[in-house]
């Protein structure tokens, strides 16, 4: 990789500076994974005030949650981020071709990229409680459309299937939305001018040059923010946690598995919530493989790299 | 269905590290104490704290404490600490009763109470009727006999209601706890909308209206040609309904849970009410804001079913009308909701303090009374509540003069306790939780059987059967 | 050509409408939000008005001086927690990118596959050895849990080695070789003030992330005095027995973020460059 040159050797400082991060990450997050990898196979768990277990019961947790409705929640989990994944990278693409197009001339780009960030920034906790409260059936929202007669009746949000995950749906939108514009818009400005000057010569208009130049332009990009954004919903967890108390109403249709892993967690059924963790990990590990191929040999076409020197040059 | 093996582990080795001062026991593991039946006594050579810790999820035990305990010198402005005037301070610990988080932070300081420095013990603690069972177990040995303070409960609590005693009593029916408070609900109605729909507001012809479900039925009728809806929420009338069960929830020893007869005739009686639009179906349950804003005065809601801390600590703050708008009247049927039980916690370090607080707001009918007088609470002294009920001392401003200990004193004589168990909280928030979405059509019964039957495993793991009525 | 011109300009106007109107989906729950915590809860109770109330000050106390959600408090702890992490974290995390940035060593290849590999693993799943383990050390109810493992934070590192590939020569490092300066001097006296770009945005990350963060804190912290913000919220979502004042939540809801957001209106500059710079969501 890099050139040394020899004499001296270095390499026990490299070890040395190393060491806290190996060692914390042992401590906290290795071990933890090998005792929650252990007590799945345990029946384990406190009832008021006794504790019960741990009595070894093989992979009888296992079963019993593929029976249980995991899958179910595993689903819901995935409509829940599809929800707010989709618009999220649609309203992306669109704002960061905008902001990168210069014939537009968009007035005040920073005060727009300033705001549409903003709601990343708010906890998530905070911003359920406010949805809550908000659209309550007597809450400001439905106070607001009655006054405007735009509804007789006030309309029940979160009573509905269809209003419960569209509101966590919406929240998960408006948090990352602007995150992604600023990601996809990094990206865009890598792409070469030359290849937009070439394509303005041949006559490609706007709507064309995105969808034959910007985008397959950013594709490594958009993979990335694509298993990222999956990552992220598998964890999916404060606001719905919040917006229903913890219940997933209605029906449970908005549980997610984290949400299930609490439950399991805060009645203190160790053995289950091992082996529900365990699923959860086998599927992140996956998900990071991805992850990994993708940024170790460090973005295979060079608009990632690109992009950031791009960047440095311009400041 | 599966084999189990219990390890039933008691976990907390109880008070040993704490009475290893006590009589000359040193060093040797004090076995008397942690049987549960200990010699009496066993807290009267303690030393006292200096700092008592006690658990609750509200700030209204602090409240009656401070207007009857005449130990207390004040209390800081943010309400966590009282000081007494001999300068031991007590540390109020809030957590919110919602979704069992009270009780998980409360056992977990249980459970650690044996290692526990002595000023961070939990010395007293309180528990209402929903879980207070759970706390009196004589196995779990978490709250200490009342005799072993030095509290004679035959005769220094001898006014009390008598349910409420049972209530606090483990299966032995040795006391370990003691209310100041007892819960009897009447129906409390707003004046304006009676006089609109029936021409009166007279609680004995309301009364009449309302004397059973079949009564009540045609009159929620006649509210709703008006525009009115009887009760707010379908929860409204659980309590009702969950008081007269048969059997506990959960039998000892066992592990199924048995929903009873009258469960199933809330959750029949409940959809009809809820289809007939008897109830506003947008307010889902209790304690949330839709349901504090039925109690408003835009509100199109005729009636609660509320104890009187109920009508005092819900209703009243909720109201934004003019005094006088509300009266109460006899409900359809009799009802206890809720109670606040207080326990010394077993390892206390404050065992006198405690026995003085439990005597002063229990125990004491002066003291009671004042708290009835100035609270409109229904409080645990048979006598002073019948003189009560005919002084017109206690009539009620907000009531519009009405004294509704006429009304309360009778329903608490006819007070019968459910048989308890130590899963009725979980029990009773599920299963309104699980079958409010059939209410709102969201699911079938079956499926909200089986949600209630998912949920309630998920909460107590060593549940495996539950049973429902045919 | 002239239409090509209407057309641009329809586009622009086209992009600007949908500009305002995300942003004002941005901004709008946040004018509900301070506008009912201006009013008292007799008012919100008649319904929702666009006007300011008076009640704000009334609701700040009311809030200031809760025992039982003990809000500044909250504050308070969760800005030590946050600051510890985002210290630990940056400083960490560029020493570990800057060992295996700046040595060869055997294991340098392994440790990098490994730190690349469970880059985006969720800490969720092993949540419950993590509870378990920090009560068998007695760390349970105390803030160390929240703060330490900060230390190994593979995202930050990988900004971090990234940021060092393009702006950090080896070169240098031999000159301070040269100079005699020790490794570790080095590092602190030479390193650290090229990185501080990185470790500025990387801290303002690591702050928010932590101060914004519910499960794990949830799980780890018990008693009243050491709860951090997001806890307060949650407790208050579940605590239906004490709304009787809907503006005092209201007034929580907007002490508890609005710390957050004068700060990242003051840094929205290098927030917003920041995202980008490592390509790392958190």
């Amino acid at each position: 990789m890099k050139k040394k040159t020899k004499g001296i050797s270095y390499a026990k400082w490299g070890y040395m500076f190393i060491l806290p991060f190996f060692l914390i990450y042992f401590i906290f997050s290795l071990l933890p994974l090998l005792d929650t990898v252990r007590y799945s196979f345990y029946e384990y768990y406190r009832s008021g005030i006794k504790v019960i277990g741990p009595n070894f019961v093989g992979l009888q947790n296992y079963s019993s949650l593929l029976k249980s409705d995991m899958i179910k929640y595993g689903a819901n989990t995935l409509i829940l981020w599809l929800i707010g994944f989709i618009p999220q990278i649609v309203i992306a693409l669109l704002l960061a071709n905008w902001f990168t197009d210069v014939r537009l001339k968009i007035h005040k780009q920073q005060f727009f990229k300033v705001v549409i960030y903003l709601p990343n920034l708010i906890m998530a906790s905070a911003f359920a409680l406010l949805f809550f409260t908000l659209f309550s059936t007597g809450g400001p929202v439905n106070s607001i459309l009655m006054s405007l007669g735009m509804i007789k009746k006030p309309i029940d949000f979160l009573g509905s299937v269809f209003g419960t995950r569209s509101l966590i749906g919406f929240m998960n939108f408006l948090m990352w939305f602007g995150n992604t514009t600023i990601m996809l818009m990094s990206a865009i400005m890598g792409i070469s001018p030359d290849i937009f000057e070439a394509a303005e010569i041949d006559g490609c208009n706007s709507i064309k040059r995105f969808f034959y130049i910007t985008l397959p332009m950013i594709r490594p990009i958009l993979a990335y923010t694509l298993i990222t954004s999956i990552i992220g919903g598998l964890q999916m967890f404060d606001v719905p946690q919040i917006l229903t108390n913890g219940k997933g109403t209605p029906d449970r249709t908005s549980m997610t598995l984290i949400m299930f892993l609490n439950n399991h967690l805060k009645s203190k059924n160790y053995g289950m919530a091992g082996a529900l963790s365990v699923y959860l990990f086998i599927v992140s590990a996956i998900l990071c493989f991805f992850v990994y191929k993708m940024t170790n040999d460090n973005d295979p076409d060079g608009s990632k790299a690109a992009a950031k020197r791009e960047r440095k040059g311009r400041r | 269905m599966r084999k189990k093996l219990f390890s039933l582990a008691l976990v907390v080795a109880m008070g040993t590290t704490m009475l290893a001062g006590c009589g000359g026991s040193d060093g040797a593991k004090d076995s008397s104490n942690a049987s549960g039946t200990s010699g009496s006594n066993a807290y009267e050579n303690v030393e006292e704290g200096k700092v008592i810790n006690i658990y609750s999820w509200n700030d209204e035990f602090r409240t009656r404490l401070e207007a009857v305990y005449p130990e207390v010198e004040s209390t800081s402005k943010d309400g966590t600490v009282t000081k007494l005037k001999d300068g031991t301070e007590i540390h109020w610990i809030i957590n919110p009763n919602q979704d069992g988080v009270y009780q998980d932070k409360l056992d977990q300081a249980l459970m650690n109470q044996a290692d526990a420095a002595t000023d961070d013990k939990v010395d007293i603690f309180l528990s209402e009727t929903d879980y207070v069972f759970k706390y009196t177990d004589k196995d779990a040995d978490m709250a200490v006999p009342l005799k072993d303070l030095g509290i004679d409960p035959d005769k220094d609590l001898a006014d009390q209601y008598d349910f409420t005693k049972t209530t606090a009593s483990d299966a032995d029916g040795v006391q370990r706890g003691s209310t100041w408070q007892c819960c009897p609900g009447l129906l409390v109605y707003r004046r304006d909308i009676a006089k609109k729909v029936f021409g009166t507001d007279d609680p004995t012809k309301i009364a009449d209206k309302v004397k059973d479900w079949d009564t009540i039925k045609n009159t929620a009728s006649e509210l709703k040609a008006k525009g009115y809806y009887t009760f707010s929420s379908y929860a409204d009338t659980f309590r009702l309904y969950g008081n007269s069960i048969s059997q506990s929830w959960v039998k000892p020893g066992e592990t199924k849970i048995n929903v009873d007869q009258k469960i199933a005739d809330w959750v029949k009686d409940s959809k009809e009410w809820v289809d007939a639009g008897y109830v506003d179906s947008n307010i889902k349950g209790q304690f949330n804001d839709d349901w504090n804003k039925a109690m408003g005065s835009k509100s199109k809601v005729f009636a609660f079913l509320l104890p009187a801390w109920g009508i005092d600590f819900v209703l009243k703050p909720n109201w934004d009308g003019e005094e006088g708008a509300w009266a109460v009247t006899t409900p359809p049927q009799e009802y206890n909701w809720g109670g606040s039980y207080i326990h010394a916690a077993t390892g206390t370090d404050n065992p006198k303090h405690a026995k003085e607080i439990i005597l002063a707001l229990t125990g004491n009918k002066d003291n009671l009374m004042k708290i009835s007088k100035d609270y409109s609470d229904f409080t645990n002294t048979k006598s002073g509540m019948q003189e009560a009920a005919k002084n017109k001392k206690f009539a009620s401003k907000f009531l519009g003069g009405q004294n509704p200990f006429e009304y309360f004193a009778p329903v608490a004589e006819n007070i019968k306790i459910a048989p308890l168990s130590a899963y009725d909280q979980g029990c009773v928030e599920l299963i309104q939780s699980s079958f409010s979405d059939y209410f709102q059509n969201n699911v079938t019964e079956d499926k909200a059987k089986k949600n209630f039957e998912t949920s309630i495993k998920e909460r107590y793991p060593d549940i495996t059967e539950i049973a429902w009525p045919n | 050509m002239r239409k090509a011109k209407f057309e641009s300009r329809f586009r622009s106007i086209l992009a600007h409408f949908v500009l305002c109107l995300l942003s004002v989906m941005c901004l709008f729950f946040f004018y509900i939000l301070i506008i009912n915590a201006t009013r008292s809860h007799a008012e919100l109770q008649k319904g929702f008005s666009a006007l300011p109330g008076t009640s704000f000050i009334k609701n700040l106390l009311n809030v200031a001086n809760d025992g039982s959600f003990p809000m500044v408090r909250g504050i308070v702890n969760s800005l030590i927690i946050s600051g510890c992490s985002a210290a630990l974290c940056t400083y960490f995390s560029a020493l570990t990118a800057y060992g295996l940035y700046a040595y060869d060593f055997k294991a340098k290849k392994v440790a990098f596959t490994f730190i690349m590999a469970i880059l985006v693993m969720p800490t969720q799943v092993t949540a419950m050895g993590f509870l378990r383990l920090i009560t068998n050390m007695g760390l349970y109810d105390t803030w160390l849990p929240l703060i330490i493992p900060s230390i190994a934070s593979p995202a930050v590192f990988y900004f971090m080695y990234s940021y060092m590939q393009s702006s950090l020569p080896l070169s240098l490092v031999e000159a301070a070789r040269i100079d005699g300066s020790g490794e570790f001097k080095t590092f602190n006296r030479i390193v650290l003030p090229i990185m501080k770009p990185a470790i500025a945005v990387q801290a303002i990350f690591t702050f928010v992330g932590s101060w914004n963060n519910y499960f794990v804190p949830a799980l780890v912290i018990q008693s009243k005095e050491k709860m951090t913000v997001p806890i307060l919220i949650a407790a208050l979502r579940g605590a239906d027995y004490m709304n009787f004042d809907m503006g005092k939540i209201y007034m929580m809801i907007t002490v508890a973020i609005v710390p957050i957001i004068i700060i990242y209106l003051l840094l929205s500059k290098y927030i917003i460059a920041g995202v980008t710079l490592g390509g790392v969501k958190e």
